[in-house]
């Protein structure tokens, strides 16, 4: 490929890149304003999808991947699974100004703290310096997998790995703790089960 | 009120003859993501996700009880620690190995690679069967409160 | 020139102040747990922008070719928050459980009646 037609693909890609970034924006300002909540999590899942193309466009194909199974598949059903025990309708309420002004000012903060950060994509950014080089060369040295991302999820980062599959162990307890406890002595306490079910 | 709409949708036959064609593909995608994830995108995290998905399915069209039956919340509950339980016992035979904690180099006696090799690939099993089960768990918990 | 430069980083607060407009903003504790969602995923964004190498391609080293002179996107931010992901959808179910749990015991998940109800009880 020439050297014209690459420049020509990557100012492409950066189009699609804002096209999709602001159909991002569109879609996190309506979920945030609707008022039924069984829409606002079907278009958490079209938030999700536009959020894997996204990652797909910046390179990252596993978090991509990771993004697409969890956001468009489990989280869009753990979540109307969870609405429909709690109500999908939220209450009108009138637009806030205390929330819109401490949002508006963390924000210009974080905006001026991003200013001395180094360009998107810039192959010269310090992140790109220190150990990536060496997950790089060593996957083909030590490893013989094509794939860097395994190599360093399971071996150079296997300890972090670790804590995170404890991590989701745990969190599964704890919804299990909290959700299916009451069902094992079921005959006890069906009373006050139903008055609670009676409420809603 | 979380009862009825999963009952519903067992009669729809569409649904039915669509999933039933749908949920070997999903699963049998999962395996290929689970023991590709060297070669290609993929890992344990990833198809643990899209396991659970392909059983979270079936739950859904043909209700939660013929899931429990394919799958016992029993055998969800211990394989929540069994894939934990695996990747902390590969920690600990490469201790006894003579190696590091989680250093899969000394797995195999005659080369590094093919012991590093082999530690990830049992690794991301041990992940995958975690985030499957936990998944799959929180589905049995989210969805069997509403009958109760 | 420069500042158009970290154009992504100001997507990226964009999206995160969305997300805890949501959290502040809003009365139902699901929308709040959506909102929360969202700010993850801006942290991710904001992760795996910074990973991404200009002219850089997908971090797997394809068998036949070698592979001096090629760049890949670096992939320890990939890692990280590949892991945070699915981490984050299990955090998430425990929020849900814990807003069905509150549902059960108060019969309401507005935050602004779970306050007044508190506040009748002590």
């Amino acid at each position: 490929m020439t050297y014209a037609r690459v420049r020509v693909k990557r100012r492409t890609l950066m189009w699609i890149e804002i096209l999709l970034f602001a159909l991002l924006i569109i879609t996190a300002i309506t979920i945030v304003r609707l008022n039924d909540l069984f829409a606002a999590a079907m278009l958490s899942g079209i938030f999700s999808v536009l959020c894997a193309s996204l990652f797909t466009l910046m390179d990252a194909v596993d978090v991509a991947f990771t993004e697409a199974a969890v956001g468009a598949g489990i989280s869009t059903v753990l979540m109307i699974g969870a609405l429909a025990l709690t109500g999908s309708r939220e209450d009108q309420q009138p637009t806030r100004l205390g929330p819109f002004v401490v949002v508006v000012l963390t924000g210009a903060m974080l905006i001026y703290g991003t200013l001395d950060m180094p360009a998107y994509g810039d192959p010269g950014a310090p992140i790109h310096q220190h150990v990536a080089p060496e997950y790089i060369a060593g996957t083909t040295t030590e490893f013989g997998i094509p794939n860097i991302v395994t190599a360093v999820l399971g071996s150079y980062r296997g300890f972090d790995t670790l804590g995170e599959t404890a991590v989701i162990f745990t969190a599964g307890v704890g919804v299990m703790a909290l959700l299916l406890g009451r069902r094992k002595r079921q005959g006890k306490v069906e009373s006050t089960d139903a008055s609670g079910d009676g409420n809603g | 009120m979380s009862v009825k709409p999963p009952m519903r949708m067992r009669e729809k036959v569409l649904l039915r003859v669509a999933s039933q064609v749908f949920i070997p593909l999903i699963l049998l995608f999962g395996l290929y993501v689970q023991f590709h994830g060297d070669f290609g995108p993929g890992g344990g995290f990833q198809a643990g996700v899209i396991f659970a998905a392909g059983f979270v399915l079936f739950g859904l069209i043909f209700g939660l009880e013929a899931l429990q039956r394919v799958v016992p919340l029993s055998v969800v509950e211990s394989c929540v620690a069994l894939g934990l339980l695996i990747y902390g016992g590969v920690g600990v035979s490469c201790l006894l190995r003579g190696g590091q904690f989680l250093d899969y180099g000394v797995l195999d006696h005659h080369s590094s690679m093919h012991g590093q090799h082999l530690g990830i690939l049992i690794i991301e099993l041990g992940v995958g069967l975690t985030v499957a089960a936990t998944m799959l768990a929180i589905f049995y918990a989210m969805a069997g409160r509403g009958r109760t | 020139m420069e500042a158009l430069g970290i154009w992504n980083y100001w997507v990226v607060v964009l999206l995160m102040m969305i997300g805890l407009y949501a959290v502040i903003a809003r009365d139902h504790l699901v929308k709040k747990l959506i909102g929360l969602g969202m700010f993850q995923v801006a942290v991710i964004m904001f992760y795996v922008s910074m990973g991404k190498v200009t002219g850089g391609t997908a971090p797997i080293i394809p068998e036949d070719v070698p592979a001096e002179g090629v760049l890949y996107s670096n992939p320890l931010p990939h890692v990280l928050m590949l892991t945070a992901i699915v981490v984050g959808v299990a955090t998430l179910a425990v929020g849900l459980a814990l807003v069905v749990r509150i549902r059960e015991a108060y019969g309401t998940v507005e935050e602004d009646e779970l306050q007044r109800m508190n506040g009748a009880g002590s």
